[in-house]
């Protein structure tokens, strides 16, 4: 689903997001439910503020030494009966997931709900080898049967409303009584969970992605609300678990720490509902669990990252704040900005999987209100590599012609303040003149995406400088 | 001169009006130097243009950094560098130690400068200690929390605190008074429908507050809620912070005519 970025097309998603009223709709539901959890869960922790700090330096501590840890990380799998695939692209990980697929004979894989398996696109590459994957993430789930991709990093599906899952659910589970009552929430609910029930028991393969690789241990970690992704790893013969590099934590330590800030940041809830440990196959002595345990490790450029002005941007832990209080995404919502991962951490990350060539859109549709730095987890400065990206734009000439001819007249003049200081007053007055009778002008030209909308003030006239400058002179005391 | 002596020279602010002041509204400049005379300090306007921070946001740092030299040169020998604008004080004040953060030269001029600037209400309750201006404003009025003065420099009691000392203005706070307008300089051109949908949202939290004036402290967001509240018909006079405080409101409001009864 997420092979074709859309992400050069920003602008015209956008306008048909703008139009849609179903996904408006929806899209209240982020406002309300998002915000003011988090405010209230964070303000019920004194030492919240210092938590972030902690999970900062956490995360910082780990990518200044990521070649240690991942070794160590290594190690304790194999130690623990697991085995450690290395991918660099999403190419080679997509081929050693289905190689395994394919050893164990495997036809059906259930998921647990990964980002780095829409990264990489792994449903379709699945279904392509004649492997069916079904997502059991109830947002996951909703969303596959739709063949759209998720639209929110936590709650794939909040893009949709409760009728329009319960028409899908129709339309799909047609075993089902077709006069049944499918009104409220819990019903959905209960009938997607009484389908996955047979799912997770025929599966031959469960894929998990993980929130946390600790390198003390060799335990890869999920936390989720349904218990899906407990189902997903321990019912089926083999557990696969798919997750790039950054999600290495040195110490079972350091994860109690962040995860005190995740949950959080993400639903506003102290804990989530199910932290799950997995460090290698059953043992002889569980009562449950897989036989076989992998681990697919995918770099996908974010070994590159390390060193660069997007350092920082690998300390991301995926908990959706920063999209949950962006006013842009609240506006356009998680599908415009056309791959996987959307909001102010995908306007910053999508550049750098995708090159900013196709993705420049993203880190420029930001207003730059800092709204998601404030409320980041790990105080990622957004805003910032945001301005990175528009700078390797502006040197690579990407930058618009328009802007760059209206930036470049600017500076002309504000560069020239003696120039500026002449011909500023007349103009300003000029304007005064054509809008004076209103206060305002209907149309400016070069500034449709303004006035199109919006009336544009008609300048006072002059300038303060030269009023001040002639209030000066004409004796005023200074 | 003796430390004595030195300490009653009044404290030389330099005014640092913003481009955006000084070509659409130099009535707020006004405002804001009036403010800062009443509160004793001795101010001064150096020749002045731009802070340089729309060629920053768009990734032109030769531009931003000739740009942010050319105000360290004019502003340097100031005591404090004052804006009526959080967004302009904070590119100073953030922005500009960052810009120059691999020069040697000019690293030490910026990060001084930087700490010396200050946004208009900030300076005068954090800085001078204001806590009451002479001026009287009826009506009532509500505030939006203009985005780099409230997070970048942590504007947010400061104007709140000068407006209760404003006789016969009510504050009445509107939903979301924290959430971005839309604005966000060459954004509001560029992704225009986007700007105009987040604004839509500012203006309904606005005309739900059912005041008579909207109030903010930066101009480009002033500008920006004035022109979709003129287009959209609703009658909500509309100025920048320093004007009320200054009991300078003989011009008409933000994009109202010059008849203007609001």
């Amino acid at each position: 689903m997420t092979a074709h970025p859309t992400t050069s097309r920003f602008k015209d998603n956008a306008h048909e997001a703008l139009g849609d009223d179903q996904l408006q709709k929806a899209m209240l539901n982020v406002r309300a439910g998002f915000i003011d959890k988090r405010a209230a869960v964070a303000a019920k922790l004194p030492e919240f503020e210092a938590l972030r700090d902690s999970a900062r330096d956490i995360k910082n501590h780990t990518l200044a030494h990521l070649d240690l840890y991942l070794e160590r990380y290594e190690q304790k799998v194999i130690e623990a009966g697991g085995h450690v695939h290395w991918a660099r692209t999403a190419e080679e990980a997509r081929q050693i997931i289905i190689d395994l697929c394919q050893k164990s004979d495997a036809k059906i894989v259930t998921k647990g709900k990964s980002m780095i398996s829409e990264e990489i696109a792994l449903n379709a590459a699945l279904s392509k080898a004649g492997i069916t994957p079904v997502e059991t993430d109830l947002g996951e789930y909703i969303i596959q049967l739709r063949d759209e991709a998720p639209s929110h990093i936590i709650a794939p599906a909040v893009h949709l409303n409760a009728s329009q899952v319960e028409s899908d659910f129709r339309r799909v589970h047609t075993h089902l009584d077709a006069d049944r009552d499918l009104q409220e929430p819990v019903q959905l609910l209960t009938e997607a969970r009484q389908v996955l029930r047979d799912r997770f028991l025929s599966a031959d393969i469960g894929i998990t992605g993980a929130n946390f690789l600790v390198a003390e241990t060799g335990s890869s970690i999920i936390v989720t609300n349904e218990g899906n992704g407990d189902l997903t790893q321990t019912l089926p013969k083999t557990h696969i678990v798919i997750a790039s590099i950054e999600k290495l934590v040195p110490t079972l330590e350091d994860v109690s720490q962040i995860l005190r800030v995740l949950a959080r940041s993400a639903t506003g809830q102290e804990m989530s509902v199910y932290t799950t440990f997995s460090t290698g196959p059953r043992r002889a002595t569980d009562v449950d669990g897989p036989e076989n345990y992998h681990v697919v490790l995918l770099d996908n450029g974010r070994s590159s990252m390390l060193g660069t002005d997007f350092q920082d941007m690998l300390r991301c832990i995926r908990c959706g704040a920063c999209m949950n209080h962006c006013p842009v995404y609240h506006a356009v919502g998680g599908h415009a900005y056309g791959w996987v991962y959307p909001g102010p951490m995908g306007a910053v990350l999508t550049p750098t999987l995708l090159g900013v060539d196709k993705a420049g859109h993203l880190p420029n549709a930001s207003t730059f209100c800092g709204r998601c730095e404030s409320v980041c987890p790990v105080r990622i400065p957004l805003p910032k590599m945001m301005r990175h990206w528009r700078e390797a734009e502006f040197s690579r000439h990407l930058t618009p012609a328009t802007q760059r001819f209206g930036l470049a007249f600017w500076a002309f003049f504000a560069k020239r303040p003696a120039l500026y200081k002449t011909l500023t007053p007349w103009l300003m007055s000029l304007m005064h003149l054509l809008g004076r009778d209103k206060g305002y002008l209907r149309a400016l030209p070069l500034a449709s995406g303004w006035t199109d909308s919006r009336d544009f003030p008609t300048p006072q006239g002059g300038t303060f400088q030269s009023q001040y400058r002639k209030q000066k002179s004409n004796g005023r005391a200074a | 001169m003796t430390d004595q002596a030195a300490s009653r020279r009044p404290i030389r602010v330099g005014l640092f009006v913003t481009c955006l002041v000084d070509l659409m509204r130099p009535s707020i400049g006004f405002a804001a130097l009036k403010l800062l005379e009443q509160a004793g300090c001795s101010v001064e306007v150096p020749s002045q243009t731009c802070c340089g921070q729309p060629a920053y946001n768009s990734g032109d740092r030769a531009n931003s950094r000739a740009l942010a030299e050319q105000v360290i040169r004019a502003f340097s020998h100031c005591d404090y560098v004052v804006a009526p604008s959080g967004s302009c004080a904070g590119m100073i004040r953030k922005h500009y130690p960052e810009l120059f953060a691999d020069d040697p030269n000019l690293a030490p001029k910026a990060r001084l400068l930087a700490g010396k600037t200050h946004e208009l209400t900030s300076f005068l309750v954090d800085i001078l200690g204001v806590r009451q201006v002479e001026a009287q404003y009826d009506g009532s009025v509500t505030y939006h929390d203009s985005c780099s003065g409230l997070r970048e420099l942590k504007v947010k009691n400061q104007p709140r605190t000068l407006l209760a000392s404003v006789q016969g203005l009510t504050l009445v706070e509107m939903n979301e008074s924290e959430v971005c307008c839309g604005f966000g300089g060459t954004f509001a051109v560029k992704y225009g429908e986007i700007s105009t949908a987040i604004v839509e949202k500012k203006t309904e939290n606005i005309a739900n507050a059912q005041t008579h004036t909207l109030l903010a402290g930066d101009l480009g967001c002033l500008m920006n809620m004035a022109g979709k509240l003129s287009r959209e018909g609703k009658p909500i006079a509309v100025r920048h912070v320093a004007e009320v405080l200054a009991g300078m409101t003989d011009e008409p409001p933000i994009a109202a005519p010059a008849s203007s009864t609001l």
